[in-house]
C-alpha cells in the first residue's frame, strides 16, 4: 500500500473515532439533562428533518429528472413503431404511480412530522374502518384494471405474428458475438445442426450442405444461397423485420434499446422477436444530434465474463441500400468452398467480394 | 395448559430447572451456552452475528465493483494487495467483476436477507411473542444455525480456489452453471456453490418447520391466532413460503448437479462450446428458470414479509396507537403469500414464453399491488392522529414504507410485461429491487435491531449514533438508487464490467462516479453501526425498566436479561389482542391485562 492509502486509512479511523466519541458524550449529556427532556428535544429535531427529507426529496426527484431525462432514450422517441407503444405505456404507468408516489409519500412524512409526540396530545383510538379498507382496496384495483388492459393490448400486438412481408434474419449468439443469416435468394434458411458447427470450416451455424453419414445428416440446398454475416446485421426502414433469434452456447439477450425491445437467446430453443424501424442510421444520427450513432445490440443476459463485451450493430438502411449491399455478399456455402464457387472458377475477383471474405476470415479467427 | 407443560418437559427448562441456572450456572457450559445452544434467544443472536458478517462481506463486494463501475479507468493499488490475481496492476479483472457481482447477489439475498432477518427475528420473537418458552424443536433449531454455518464455510471457501467463486449470477441460469468450459467461474467454485445453498435449503426448511411448529402449537393461554402480533403473522407466512418453494428450489439445484457431473441433459441442449459439440441433446434451459422463480420469487416475499411484519410493530408502538385494520394487514399478508406461488414467471417475460401464459403472470402480478397498497395505506392511517415518537427503530420503520411506496411503484412497471420488455435486464432493474426488497428489508432488519436489542442484550444502542446511521443510510440510499432508473430508461444493461465501448450507455460516467462514492460512504456508515452493536452489547447504557417501549407484547413481561425458558414463573396469560394502545385514555394495555368491565368494544 502507498503512503497515501495509509494517510486515507487513518483520517477515517480518525473520523469513526470522532464520530463514536461525540455519540457517547451526547448519550451522557442527555442522561444528565434527564430522559425526559432529551427525548422531546431528539423528537423535534427528528421530525423537522422529516419533513425536510419531503420537501428536499422531491425536489432532488424534479431536478434529477432535470439533470437525467436528456440522457435517456426518450428524447429521440422509440426508432420502432412497436417501441412507441411501449413509450406510450411508459407514460401511462408514469403518470398514474406518479400521483400515488406523490400522495404517499407526502402523506407519510406530513403526518409523521405533525404528529409527532406532544405532551397531552390524545392519540384517535382507530382500530379499523371497513369503508375505508374497501376503499384503498377498489381504488388501487380498477387503476391497476386499466393498466393491466393497456399493457396486455400493447403484449399481444407486439408479440403477435410478424407481418407477411417481414425482412426475416437469424440472429445467433455466441460467447461472446452474434450472428447473423439472411435467408438468400430462395427466401428459405437452409436447415442447420450444432454437431455441423465448424469455426474452422467456416460453417459457424452448422448449415447443412452436405451430407454426413456419422451424423445422419443430408444436405440442404437451400443452404447454398444464405448468406452469413457477424456482428453487423443490415436492415430496412419501414419494412417490418422478424428475427430468429438463437444461441449456440450459453443463454443471451438480443437487447434492442433503441427500439425498446429484447429478447433472450437460448441453445436449442429458437425465439422469435419482430419490429418495424421507424429510421435509417443516418437520419438517427441528424435526429440525435450525435455523429457516432449507432443502433447497438447489447447483450442483456449474463453469459460469461465477456458479456459487457458482447456487442452487435443495426444498420438501418433504405431499401435500395439493402439491395446494393445484399447484391455485394457471397453465399455463405461459397464462402467457405471457394473451389465450389462458379465467380472463383471463372476466375474473377471482384472488388465488391472483399468484404464478405473479410467478415468470414473474421468468424472463422474466432 | 397440556401443551405448555410438554413443552416444557421437552426442552428440559421447566422454570424450577431455570431458577438453579441464575443462581449457579450448574450444568450449562459454555460450549451449551453461547456456541451449540438450544436456547432460541442465543440462536437468534448467532443467525444475526453471522448475517452481520456476511452483510460486512457482501456489502464490501460491492464496494469493489462499484469503484470499478464508477472509475474503470482508475488504478487502486491496494485492491491488488488485497485480491493478487484478480486485479493486476490495481484494475479489477472481469472474471473478478462478475465473482463479487454474484456472490454479492448470493450472499445479500439468502444469507443476510433470508438467514439474518428471517433467522434472526422468527427465532428471537416468536416463542417470546407467542408466550412459549422455546421452539417446538430447540435441537432442529440448533440444528438450523449449524448448517447455515456450515454453508457458510462452504460459501466462503468458494472464494478462496483457483479458479475463483461461481460468477454466472446469482440465478446461476444453465448453461452458464452447468458448464466449465463457459466460465472458470462455473468450475469447482459453481460446485462449492451449490453444495452450499443445498446446505442452507436445509437449514432453512428446519428453520421454517420449527417456527411453523411453534405458532401452530405453543401459543400461551388466550393467545388465539387473532391475538398474534403482525410480527408472528409475517414470520409464520414466511416459514410457509420458505418451506413450499425451497424444496423446489433444490430440486432444480440436483437437476443441474447432475447436467454438471452426470451426464444427463435436464438442461442443455444443442450446444456447440470451445471448438466441440456437446453431446446433450433435448433439455431445456428454461426449465431451470421456472424452477428457480418459484422458489425465486416468494423468496423476495420471504425477505420482506418479516420486515413488514416488524414495521408494522414498530409503527404501532411508537405511533401510540394502534395498528390500523390488524384483520386487513393478517389478509394481505396471506394474499401476498398465495399470490407469491403465482407470478414467477413474470421474471421470464423476454424468455420467449408464450405470449397468452405471460398474460397470466401480468394479471397476477399487478394484482399483488393491491394488497401491498392495503398495507401502505393502513401503515399511513396508523401513524395518523397518533403521538410519534421517532426512535432510531420508528424512524427505520417509517423509512421501509417510504422504500416500499418507491420501490413498489416501480414494480409496476415491470410486471407488466410490454413494458419489461424494454426495462428487463437494465438498471431499472436493479434500482426497483434494491430499493423495495435489499434496502427496504435491511430497513426492516435495522429497525427491528435497534428496537429489540434492550430484550437481545439488556443494554441500550447509541441513539445519536442510530440517528447518524438513519439518515445517511437513507438519504445515502435514494441518492444510490433513484437516478439508476434513468440509466435502466437509457436501456443500460446490467451486470456489465464496463461501458466505454457502448455508444447508447456511455453518458453515465459521471452518474456512476456520483454513484459509487455514495455506495462508499454508506458502506462506511454501516461499520458505524456495527460498531455501535458491539460496542453497546457490552459497554451500552443498561435496560432499567422490564418496559422500556410501553409496548404490550408478551417479550416484555420476561425479566430484563431472560434466561433459557423466558419466564421464570408460569408463562403470562393473554386476554386480549396486542395493539391496545390508547384505548380509553390509557396509554397502553399490555396483551395480559385482563378485559376489565367498562371497557369500551371496538
Amino acid at each position: 500500500m502507498t503512503t497515501t492509502s495509509y494517510l486515507i486509512l487513518a483520517a477515517a479511523v480518525l473520523v469513526f473515532i470522532v464520530i463514536f466519541q461525540i455519540s457517547k458524550a451526547s448519550e451522557y449529556v442527555s442522561t444528565l439533562k434527564g430522559e425526559e427532556k432529551s427525548n422531546k428535544q431528539t423528537n423535534r429535531i427528528n421530525g423537522f428533518l422529516l419533513l425536510g427529507f419531503m420537501i428536499v426529496g422531491f425536489i432532488g426527484v424534479w431536478y434529477c429528472n432535470e439533470l437525467l431525462y436528456k440522457q435517456t432514450l426518450f428524447p429521440q422517441g422509440a426508432a420502432s413503431e412497436e417501441g412507441e407503444k411501449i413509450d406510450q405505456m411508459f407514460m401511462i404507468t408514469t403518470a398514474v404511480t406518479g400521483v400515488v408516489f406523490i400522495l404517499t409519500q407526502f402523506l407519510l412524512f406530513y403526518f409523521a412530522w405533525k404528529y409527532q409526540a406532544k405532551e397531552g396530545r390524545k392519540v384517535f383510538y382507530f382500530p379499523h374502518s371497513n369503508k375505508l379498507e374497501l376503499i384503498w382496496t377498489v381504488v388501487p384495483a380498477v387503476f391497476l384494471t386499466v393498466l393491466v388492459v393497456f399493457g396486455l393490448k400493447f403484449w399481444f400486438r407486439i408479440t403477435s405474428d410478424a407481418p407477411k412481408n417481414a425482412l426475416t434474419v437469424e440472429i445467433v449468439g455466441r460467447q461472446f458475438g452474434w450472428i447473423m443469416r439472411y435467408p438468400g435468394k430462395d427466401k428459405t434458411f437452409g436447415k442447420t445442426n450444432f454437431r455441423a458447427i465448424s469455426d474452422e470450416k467456416g460453417n459457424s451455424l452448422g448449415q447443412i450442405w452436405e451430407d454426413n453419414t456419422d451424423l445422419k445428416l443430408k444436405s440442404d440446398p437451400a443452404n447454398y444461397d444464405d448468406v452469413v454475416t457477424t456482428q453487423t446485421m443490415y436492415i430496412v426502414k419501414g419494412r417490418p423485420v422478424k428475427l430468429i433469434i438463437g444461441s449456440r452456447d450459453v443463454i443471451h439477450d438480443v437487447g434492442l434499446s433503441h427500439f425498446r425491445l429484447k429478447m433472450d437467446a437460448v441453445p436449442g430453443i429458437p425465439t422469435t422477436l419482430w419490429f418495424t424501424p421507424k429510421y435509417t442510421t443516418k437520419e438517427m444520427k441528424e435526429r440525435t444530434g450525435n455523429p457516432d450513432f449507432v443502433y447497438e445490440i447489447s447483450c442483456d443476459q449474463m453469459c460469461g465474463n465477456g458479456h459487457y463485451s458482447m456487442k452487435g450493430i443495426i444498420e438501418v438502411v433504405t431499401q435500395e441500400e439493402f439491395d446494393l449491399w445484399m447484391a455485394k455478399q457471397k453465399p455463405n456455402y461459397f464462402v467457405a468452398n471457394p473451389e465450389k464457387d462458379p465467380a472463383t472458377q471463372q476466375q474473377a475477383t471482384p472488388a465488391s467480394d472483399t468484404s464478405s471474405v473479410k467478415i468470414a476470415a473474421v468468424t472463422n479467427g474466432k | 395448559m397440556s401443551i405448555e407443560t410438554t413443552h416444557v418437559h421437552q426442552s428440559g427448562v421447566s422454570h424450577e430447572a431455570h431458577h438453579e441456572v441464575h443462581h449457579g450456572h450448574h450444568h450449562e457450559t459454555f460450549l451449551t451456552k453461547y456456541v451449540f445452544s438450544q436456547d432460541h434467544k442465543t440462536i437468534a443472536k448467532q443467525f444475526l452475528i453471522t448475517g452481520m458478517f456476511w452483510a460486512l462481506v457482501g456489502g464490501f463486494f460491492s464496494v469493489i465493483f462499484r469503484l470499478q463501475l464508477g472509475f474503470p479507468d482508475a488504478k487502486f493499488p491496494w485492491l491488488e494487495d488485497l485480491l493478487g490475481e484478480w486485479a493486476r496492476g490495481g484494475q479489477l479483472q472481469a472474471e473478478a467483476y462478475y465473482a463479487l457481482v454474484t456472490m454479492h447477489g448470493t450472499v445479500l439475498v439468502f444469507f443476510v436477507l433470508t438467514a439474518g432477518l428471517s433467522g434472526t427475528f422468527s427465532n428471537f420473537l416468536i416463542p417470546l411473542q407467542v408466550g412459549a418458552r422455546d421452539m417446538a424443536s430447540p435441537f432442529m433449531n440448533m440444528l438450523s444455525y449449524w448448517f447455515f454455518f456450515v454453508a457458510s464455510i462452504v460459501m466462503l471457501s468458494s472464494l478462496f480456489v483457483q479458479t475463483g467463486p461461481f460468477s454466472g449470477g446469482w440465478t446461476a441460469y444453465p448453461p452458464l452453471s452447468a458448464l466449465g468450459q463457459a466460465s472458470p467461474g462455473s468450475k469447482v467454485g459453481m460446485d462449492l456453490w451449490l453444495v452450499s445453498m443445498a446446505l442452507f435449503v436445509v437449514s432453512s426448511l428446519l428453520g421454517g418447520l420449527n417456527y411453523i411448529a411453534t405458532v401452530l402449537n405453543l401459543r400461551t393461554k388466550g393467545m388465539s391466532m387473532t391475538r398474534l402480533p403482525l410480527t408472528i403473522w409475517a414470520f409464520f407466512f414466511t416459514a410457509v413460503l420458505g418451506v413450499l418453494s425451497f424444496p423446489v428450489l433444490f430440486s432444480g439445484f440436483i437437476l443441474l448437479i447432475f447436467d454438471r457431473h452426470f451426464g444427463t441433459s435436464f438442461y442443455l441442449s444443442d450446444i456447440y462450446i470451445n471448438g466441440q459439440a456437446l453431446p446433450n441433446e433435448g433439455g431445456s434451459a428454461i426449465l431451470y428458470q421456472h424452477l428457480f422463480w418459484f422458489l425465486g420469487h416468494p423468496e423476495v416475499y420471504i425477505i420482506l414479509l418479516p420486515a413488514m411484519g416488524m414495521v408494522s410493530e414498530i409503527l404501532s408502538v411508537n405511533s401510540r396507537k394502534p395498528i390500523f385494520g390488524y384483520m386487513a394487514m393478517v389478509g394481505s399478508l396471506f394474499a401476498i403469500a398465495i399470490l407469491a406461488f403465482l407470478v414467477w414467471a413474470h421474471h421470464m417475460f423476454v424468455t420467449g414464453l408464450n405470449p397468452f401464459l405471460g398474460a397470466f403472470f401480468v394479471l397476477l402480478t399487478l394484482l399483488i399491488a393491491v394488497p401491498s397498497a392495503i398495507k401502505v395505506f393502513n401503515w399511513l392511517t396508523t401513524i395518523w392522529k397518533g403521538n410519534l415518537r421517532f426512535t432510531p427503530a420508528m424512524l427505520f420503520a417509517l423509512g421501509f414504507v417510504s422504500l416500499f411506496i418507491s420501490g413498489g411503484l416501480t414494480g409496476i412497471f415491470l410486471g407488466n410485461s410490454s413494458l419489461d420488455i424494454h426495462l428487463h435486464d437494465t438498471y431499472f432493474v436493479i434500482a426497483h429491487f434494491h430499493i423495495v426488497m435489499g434496502v427496504a428489508s435491511m430497513f426492516g432488519m435495522f429497525a427491528g435491531i435497534y428496537h429489540w436489542f434492550p430484550k437481545m442484550y439488556g443494554r441500550y444502542l447509541n441513539n445519536t449514533l442510530g440517528y447518524i446511521h438513519f439518515w445517511a443510510t437513507m438519504i445515502g440510499a435514494y441518492l444510490i438508487f433513484w437516478p439508476m432508473h434513468y440509466e435502466g430508461l437509457a436501456g443500460m444493461p446490467r451486470r456489465y464490467y464496463k461501458y466505454d465501448i457502448w455508444e447508447s450507455f456511455k453518458q453515465f460516467g459521471t452518474l456512476n462516479q456520483f454513484i459509487s462514492v455514495v455506495a462508499v460512504i454508506v458502506f462506511l456508515v454501516q461499520i458505524l453501526f456495527l460498531l455501535n452493536f458491539f460496542y453497546s452489547i457490552w459497554k451500552g447504557r443498561k435496560v432499567t425498566t422490564l418496559n422500556p417501549w410501553s409496548a404490550n407484547t408478551l417479550e416484555w413481561t420476561t425479566p430484563i436479561n431472560p434466561g433459557h425458558g423466558n419466564w421464570e414463573g408460569e408463562i403470562p396469560e393473554v386476554h386480549r389482542w396486542a395493539y391496545d394502545y390508547g384505548k380509553d385514555g390509557k396509554e397502553f394495555i399490555p396483551q395480559t391485562t385482563p378485559v376489565s368491565a367498562d371497557e369500551s368494544k371496538h
